[in-house]
């Protein structure tokens, strides 16, 4: 088939009119570029948000997760029973359950005394919090009092705790204005919430927050048995559980944190109105150039109809010209969006990647960009005339 | 030459053109202007015509009239046994691959090299493949005596070898017809007449008949005939009403 294709092929004017001005081309491709450019680096900073918002729900080591019907995110925790947590047991697929206080506590860095909001996590040291194997190792410092864990990938404005507690220096500093010792480090990562993070003993947790009472939690984790249906499971304890308690799946659970991001806070709107914008100076960018390349060869197409050519075949050519345009455009602003994320990722430790989504959707943009700003450009063409060229 | 039926409704005319009292207005109303009045003509195949006459007298919209450009108000106008009367869009388009044109300015694609320009006429041909329509169109530029150029673009070309490039693409898409519109008068005197001498010949060989609208009056020797054109009106160079 491909072969009888190359072998019926017609000159690819489309190809010739692109090529044979190239500095027209070198504008529209820079002007495509740009744009696509634009839409990668908002689509990335939004998506790059939304997955920030749960690294820690991410990490977390269950299959169901229990919280508060009036938290609306993970900046906004409330505190519901703990007795509810205990109730789950009820149920025979449920293997274990870890209670766990949230909040933020005001963080001294140690080396200049300033504070700084911190995300505090507060859990059983017996009973497992994150997914990661290491981790139960360093849970067991944790059961003397007032010791922390501090997140090694948190912001540098919290101080150089790594650096520190590598150098073998005892690291000491102030949460909540009460002392506690650095024990050890984990890996966890910032979010657009939460600019670093800690993980200490519940006890210690309701040192550092004595206002929280004993026996509300922010966050209950449900392991349950190999080979039980979750999302069955959550179905049957929140129909059993009183309304003061949502049961969620894991899944859920960080589709409601990414939600409240994406629904209650203008930042997926600004980003995606950042992102039109990229589109709409592309469009105009790609018109310009159809438009005036179609103005400039009128004459030249008004002698292909004359000749006998269809004006739909015409408008194939500049259809095949926006087609065009839409590749050779959308090839640099991958690769250069390849290059930006990598340098955002080092410099502020967000996780913007290129994944298919944005591959795809991207690309998708710069051909109804080009596309449409062609199918608008040859409307011009029903202005060739072939009567008038004689 | 066999004589055709002039009757309208004859199907096997032999003319290729044949024109009964085709009348063409542009504008309306109060602007409402007479271009073409009452205009009879007849083309044989292979008959070489040349239409002269002064600026303003119709010849052009004659042209765009048999070469299927324009829509044709009234009267009998027969190019290639398709009555143009009435005629769609699309059997204008179709007849217009069988007739081949060459402009003033030549009109050359100008990001295509003289082979390409060419070979957009061959493309119109149906069945063939890429590579023999190249082969028509390289065949072509050699009949122009450029094959020597077929790689330049036409920026590269002097005004008489893009009038040569013209000459060729119009002919390589085997038309029957060939409306020509003042092809010489961007040129020199010399060149001029080497052109229409070249686009006789190569007419001849194909048997395709051309009507040629012309001021030049050196390369008036070369036609089959001349008609003059005055008012709208066709006279025969001996000023007697056709």
């Amino acid at each position: 088939m491909s072969f009888s294709f190359l072998k019926f092929r017609k000159i690819p004017l489309a190809w010739l009119l692109l090529t044979r001005q190239p500095l027209r081309l070198a504008v529209a491709i820079a002007g495509i570029s740009f744009a696509g450019i634009l839409m990668f680096m908002q689509l990335g900073f939004r998506d790059g948000l939304f997955d920030t918002s749960v690294t820690i729900h991410k990490l977390l080591d269950a299959d169901l997760v229990l919280i508060s019907p009036r938290s609306k995110s993970s900046i906004s925790m409330s505190g519901f029973p703990k007795r509810r947590l205990i109730q789950t047991l009820a149920i025979e697929d449920v293997e274990k359950t870890a209670p766990v206080n949230l909040n933020y506590l005001l963080w001294r860095n140690p080396e200049n005394l300033k504070t700084r909001s911190i995300l505090a996590l507060g859990f059983n040291p017996s009973d497992s919090l994150l997914l990661d194997e290491g981790f139960s190792k360093k849970a067991y410092k944790l059961r003397n009092p007032s010791r922390v864990l501090f997140d090694k990938l948190s912001r540098p404005e919290f101080g150089p705790i790594e650096e520190w507690f590598l150098s073998e220096k005892k690291v000491e500093t102030e949460v909540a204005g009460k002392r506690v010792i650095v024990e050890g480090l984990v890996e966890l990562g910032p979010s657009f919430g939460a600019d670093g993070n800690l993980i200490t003993s519940r006890e210690t947790f309701l040192r550092l927050f004595p206002a929280n009472p004993p026996g509300s939690i922010e966050i209950g984790l449900v392991k349950l048995k190999k080979g039980s249906d979750p999302e069955l499971i959550s179905k049957i304890l929140n129909k059993s559980l009183p309304n003061d308690v949502r049961v969620l799946t894991k899944k859920q659970f960080i589709e409601f944190e990414k939600n409240y991001w994406k629904n209650s806070t203008a930042i997926g709107f600004i980003f995606s109105l950042g992102a039109l914008m990229g589109f709409v100076v592309g469009c105009v960018v790609v018109y310009q150039i159809l438009y005036s390349d179609v103005t400039d060869h009128l004459p030249e197409y008004a002698t292909l109809l004359a000749m006998g050519y269809r004006l739909k075949s015409l408008f194939f050519v500049v259809a095949r010209e926006g087609f065009l345009l839409a590749l050779f455009g959308y090839l640099p602003a991958y690769f250069s969006g390849q290059i930006l994320y990598s340098v955002i990722r080092s410099s502020t430790k967000l996780p913007i990647i290129m994944d298919a989504e944005k591959t795809i959707l991207i690309f998708v943009l710069v051909l109804v960009m080009c596309m449409g700003s062609a199918a608008v450009a040859m409307r011009k063409l029903v202005d060739a005339d072939p009567a008038e060229i004689f | 030459m066999v004589k055709a039926n002039k009757s309208k409704n004859n199907v096997k005319n032999f003319k290729t053109v044949s024109i009964n009292n085709l009348t063409h207005f542009y504008g309306k109303n109060q602007n409402k202007k007479q271009v073409l009045n009452d205009v009879n003509l007849n083309i044989d195949k292979g008959e070489l015509v040349l239409l002269k006459g002064p600026s303003g007298c119709g010849k052009t919209t004659l042209l765009t009239l048999i070469g299927a450009l324009r829509t044709c108000q009234s009267g009998d106008l027969t190019v290639l046994n398709n009555q143009l009367n009435g005629a769609s869009r699309k059997t204008r388009q179709i007849l217009r691959r069988s007739i081949g044109m060459i402009f003033q300015g030549h009109n050359l694609l100008r990001c295509l090299t003289a082979e390409q320009n060419v070979q957009m006429g061959a493309d119109l041909i149906k069945g063939l493949t890429y590579l023999q329509r190249r082969e028509i169109a390289r065949n072509w530029l050699s009949a122009v005596g450029l094959e020597e150029h077929h790689k330049k673009l036409p920026n590269d070309l002097s005004g008489g070898q893009k009038q040569r490039v013209a000459i060729a693409r119009a002919l390589s898409a085997n038309p029957k017809l060939l409306l020509a519109d003042e092809p010489t008068s961007a040129l020199d005197s010399v060149t001029g007449r080497e052109i229409v001498t070249l686009l006789r010949k190569l007419a001849k060989e194909q048997n395709c008949s051309v009507l040629m609208v012309t001021h030049d009056p050196r390369i008036s020797d070369m036609a089959d005939r001349i008609l003059n054109m005055e008012d709208g009106k066709i006279y025969s160079a001996h000023s007697e009403l056709i």
